[in-house]
């Protein structure tokens, strides 16, 4: 029953790798792709890691499997927004324009020192 | 025969994905385009140590899953920072 679960578990995660993929290959600029493989992979990744969980029980190896999970639950989001605001402030554009950028205009805002009073010294670049 | 085993697909529908990625990173436009595909490329190996796990019946490959996702996130902070031309130390 156990290894029923694992199997099914695992499959489902493996599923969602490959789709995330077939997402990071075929849409058109960076953010989508961002987007679409980030959130896919972190799910699948999480599902087989929670399926080895479930498949060793509370022993020391189940226990690393839980850990990994938290780890890339933790980590991957937060990666994928460095990189998105790496990538903004890089200069690259949408394929299609924007419709709407709060960030530009709050990057403006800052650079002409609106904000000068109510931040401190240190976070003055940083948003 | 080969393909009535589990470990069969579940490993080569991995692959295909990593090799799916390795398209996106020998081919992407931009370098902002490289560093998604290796960022997901960290993510998808982390899925498959932990799927050897189950397959060698040994847990050792968890210390690899550990160490490699801690790794690949502290690696792709600096790039996303070289691609904002910004220094290391802010």
């Amino acid at each position: 029953m156990n290894e029923v679960i694992t199997g099914i578990i695992i499959g489902l995660g493996i599923l969602f790798d490959l789709f995330g993929c077939i997402g990071l290959v075929r849409f058109p600029d960076v953010y989508t792709r961002l987007q679409a493989s980030t959130k896919c992979v972190t799910l699948g990744t999480a599902l087989i890691v929670f399926g080895v969980f479930i498949y060793e029980g509370f022993t020391p190896a189940g226990i690393k499997a839980l850990l990994v999970m938290l780890f890339i639950l933790a980590t991957s989001p937060t990666s994928a927004h460095a990189l998105a605001r790496g990538a903004y402030r890089s200069g690259i554009k949408p394929e299609k324009g924007y419709v709407v950028d709060k960030y530009q205009e709050l990057i403006e805002k800052e650079e002409r020192g609106d904000f000068a009073e109510t931040k401190n010294q240190g976070t003055k670049r940083g948003i | 025969m080969f393909f009535k085993n589990p470990y069969f697909w579940g490993f080569g529908l991995l692959l295909i994905s990593v090799y799916l990625c390795l398209y996106r990173v020998a081919k992407g436009p931009t370098p902002a385009d490289r560093m998604v595909a290796i960022d997901i490329l960290g993510v998808i190996l982390v899925g498959f140590c932990a799927l050897m796990t189950i397959y060698g019946e040994r847990d050792f490959y968890l210390n690899l899953a550990i160490a490699w996702s801690l790794l690949s996130f502290i690696g792709t902070l600096a790039l996303a920072k070289y691609l904002e031309k910004r220094n290391f130390d802010e």
